[in-house]
């Protein structure tokens, strides 16, 4: 990363450090504060860091600091605090919703040099780790240990710990296992008063308030998290992986459906539609078929004699739903590789078309057949093409729509379909946002989730912890119900559903 | 129009109202905790949540439940269709288990009580139903609301009707004790056991899965242990204390009389009360800034404040 932004500068004709603080009071206290090489003011580094990976444009930023430590972020907290700034919290930058884009040029604090996984204890199963660790840089550090961390999203490549903890992450195999809440035992957390506290603990069950569960899945909102006690989970010691091929799409949510209501809860039940699966076999040749309507990847684990039971089972589900092929992994290399295409799938799309937007919304998993009809229904309408790649195992939708941005009026097109098929999952009894968080994409649909007095109760968990609404202000709750300070915001990013 | 967004349910505007906008009160379960989280104040009224299942979807592993309905009902229900869900088994209401926030005895294997709520609704300091969370199995719209309820002793909010995460029942459960075993490594002998209790002297580990995963891992202990099939667990004394999971190998602290231990979890019961845990005054600061946020004038379950035993 240094390296693209030190390539980015000298196109630039910008010096690390150009435009040196000038027009911003608080860059030399920051500087002082930190290190002069880690509170940057160029442009290159506010253009770069004004973005994540939504689809979102216009974020402002201000000063970028990198602390390496929770002194430096308490600091910063209160240099913030003193000037009367905002602060936008941000880890790999890598969320789909735009909850890391900086509105009305706050001052953005960058975690990713808070990258130490500080303590292993495999007695207690828990790891203490800095918000900066990349997800699966912790596994591969566990490899040897006979643990992992569970949470698994498809970025875990390169996502953070504390980007998870922010957006209560999942994953495929967060169907058995749970989403990152279930994984979190305690948190320290920087207040935007600049205090310190640890919310939760690694006891049992800590005294007082859940304030550690409320601050996970909290956007960024409430603080910015400095440590993180997650719990490691054992590796099972048998895993079968089966891929069940399809005519239709209906067949195999059909066939996740009755798994589901035989009783079992699979690690992972990941479905692909026709369109997807081809784009994955030209990129990464995952062996999966490019003749079916879609593919469901199902995979159990635990014990050896346990799991033969439940393959079994989901694979006479699956032919009574008229699957043409039911496959198990033959070993571990096809395995991977059948994971691969899984987590590939939206690097696949780019042989597409150039641009996607990827939704997320989540409905009950009986529903999964008729709102994708509907879906695939809406996009024909709008002339856009759709795939769809989702975590089937709970109803976690995630339709991508494929475009050109150079087209014209495309844009609109691809929003008023996104707002349709929100409509048609809220109207299946689902909600907004299965793992993406609300940003400030579905910040405008709240209203059509929660009563007016619902969104005031989530507001007062926001000022208690941030009364002055200055941690990332402008996210999740909508504009009438949220702090009057996201009203003073000048700048809206560009492509918000306003 | 989402499910959640209006609610039209009489039985709970008619619980709202009853709560009112003024003076104090509180919601009493069946008591099986009532003194915790401090006395209540005198001349609090005190009143019921409503009753009753209201939806229960095998299908979707969701149970739609009034607070004031016991767990017991409730598990009832669910085991018609060989399902259960991670709240504690003894006498009490699912709101109460939800206030309080202890885990079941079987938490290694059916998860924290704060993981079970999907949706909540409660009533607020002025009279109003909140929802907060949503009915899907998986949701992030918005602030966890649910996750800040559970354990809140009910101060924050009345909890009246609660969407919950519902499992299935496996098909094989077995208690196994043993004298001989160290209890300390058998959840690296076995994978997933439900409950590992240890007195001093036995251990008594809870297996549950298929039979023949069962039977395999009871083989796997008998390899190195004596073991022997029993009816459940041993009685636990009364006073439960919290500590991580490694603290449990010093068991001077339990003090004199019995105790039993939960391995890998760090609970324990034991004849004397835990000493007092000291709070952090920065949390207790951020608790009483979030208490006074939702109950603006102290009105809900006055006295009471989580954490304190």
């Amino acid at each position: 990363m240094a390296g693209f932004l030190n390539s980015v500068r000298r196109r630039l004709n910008l010096a690390p450090g150009a435009n040196s603080g000038s027009g911003d009071p608080v860059v030399d206290e920051l500087r002082t504060a930190l290190s002069p090489d880690r509170v940057r003011y160029d442009g290159a580094e506010r253009s770069l860091l004004s973005r994540d990976a939504s689809v979102f444009e216009g974020g402002v930023s201000g000063p970028v600091c990198y602390p390496v430590n929770t002194a430096e972020v308490q600091a910063i907290m209160r240099i913030a605090l003193k000037h009367k700034r905002n602060v936008v919290p941000r880890g790999a930058g890598t969320g789909l919703a735009g909850g890391a884009i900086p509105l009305g040029a706050p001052i953005v604090v960058t975690v990713t040099k808070m990258n130490a996984v500080i303590e292993v204890d495999t007695a207690d199963r828990i790891a203490w780790v800095e918000p900066g660790v990349v997800n699966l840089d912790l596994t591969r550090q566990l490899q040897r240990s006979g643990f992992h961390f569970a949470p698994d999203p498809s970025s875990q490549q390169v996502c953070t710990i504390g980007g998870n903890v922010a957006n209560n992450s999942g994953g495929p195999h967060c169907l058995a296992y749970g989403v990152t809440n279930a994984h979190v035992q305690a948190i320290e957390v920087v207040l935007p008063s600049g205090d310190v506290v640890i919310l939760g603990g690694t006891d049992a069950e800590p005294a007082g308030l859940d304030l550690r569960g409320a601050f996970v899945g909290s956007e960024g909102t409430l603080g910015i998290a400095t440590k993180i006690a997650v719990t490691i989970t054992p590796d099972p010691p048998a895993v079968k992986t089966l891929l069940l091929s399809f005519e239709t799409i209906r067949g195999a949510a059909e066939t996740v459906s009755q798994i589901i209501a035989a009783g079992m809860v699979p690690a992972a039940l990941e479905v692909m539609d026709q369109r997807i699966t081809q784009a994955v076999e030209e990129y990464v040749h995952a062996g999966y078929p490019t003749d079916a309507g879609a593919v469901l990847l199902a995979e159990v684990d635990g014990l050896a004699e346990s799991i033969e039971l439940d393959a079994t089972k989901i694979a006479e589900i699956g032919r009574a739903n008229n699957a043409i092929e039911v496959r198990v992994a033959a070993d571990d290399t096809e395995r991977a590789a059948l994971w691969k295409g899984r987590k590939t799938a939206f690097g696949a799309v780019a042989q597409i078309a150039p641009d996607y937007y990827l939704h997320d919304t989540v409905v009950p998993r009986s529903q999964l057949a008729d709102v994708l009809e509907k879906i695939y229904a809406i996009a024909d309408r709008h002339e856009l093409l759709v795939m769809n790649v989702f975590h089937a195992g709970d109803g976690n939708l995630h339709p991508l729509l494929v475009f050109d941005g150079r087209e014209e009026g495309v844009i609109d097109r691809v929003h008023a379909a996104g707002a349709e098929i929100v409509r048609v999952s809220l109207d299946a009894g689902g909600v907004l946002s299965g793992e993406h968080g609300i940003g400030v994409e579905k910040q405008e649909y709240m209203d059509e989730f929660f009563t007016a007095d619902d969104l005031t109760h989530q507001n007062r968990l926001r000022q208690a912890f941030d009364p002055g609404c200055r941690t990332n202000p402008g996210k999740v709750i909508p504009r009438g119900h949220s702090c009057a300070d996201i009203q003073a915001l000048n700048r809206v990013p560009k492509g918000v559903w306003a | 129009m989402s499910v959640s967004l209006q609610v039209t349910d009489r039985v709970l505007l008619d619980f709202a109202v009853e709560v009112g906008e003024t003076g104090l009160v509180a919601v009493k379960g069946n008591g099986t905790r009532w003194d915790m989280g401090g006395p209540l104040a005198s001349d609090t009224r005190v009143i019921s949540a409503p009753t009753g299942i209201v939806n229960y979807v095998p299908d979707e592993m969701t149970a739609t439940v009034r607070c004031g309905t016991t767990v017991e009902e409730l598990h009832g229900e669910l085991a018609t269709k060989g399902q259960r869900t991670g709240l504690p088994e003894r006498g009490g209401t699912v709101g109460g288990a939800l206030a309080v926030g202890e885990n079941s005895l079987h938490v290694l294997g059916r998860g924290r009580v704060r993981e079970v709520a999907l949706q909540v609704r409660y009533v607020s300091d002025d009279g109003k139903v909140i929802t907060g969370g949503g009915p899907t199995v998986k949701n992030v719209t918005g602030f966890d609301l649910p996750r800040l309820m559970v354990g809140s002793l009910g101060t924050l909010g009345l909890l009246a009707e609660v969407i919950l995460r519902t499992n299935p029942v496996p098909a094989c459960t077995r208690w196994l004790r043993s004298e001989t075993i160290d209890p300390f490594m058998v959840n690296s002998i076995v994978l997933r056991p439900s409950c590992v209790l240890w007195d001093g002297t036995s251990t008594w580990i809870e297996l549950e899965d298929h039979p023949g995963a069962v039977d395999a891992e009871q083989g796997r202990l008998a390899a190195v242990a004596t073991v022997e099939e029993v009816a459940g667990p041993p009685e636990l004394p009364a006073n439960r204390w919290s500590l991580s999971p490694s603290a449990l190998r010093d068991t001077n602290v339990f003090g004199d009389g019995p105790w039993v231990a939960s391995i890998g979890v760090g609970t324990v019961w034991a004849a004397r009360p835990q000493p007092a845990r000291a709070q952090d005054a920065g949390v207790a600061a951020l608790s009483l800034a979030v208490k006074e946020q939702f109950d603006r004038a102290g009105r809900l379950n006055p006295g009471r404040t989580a954490g304190v035993v």
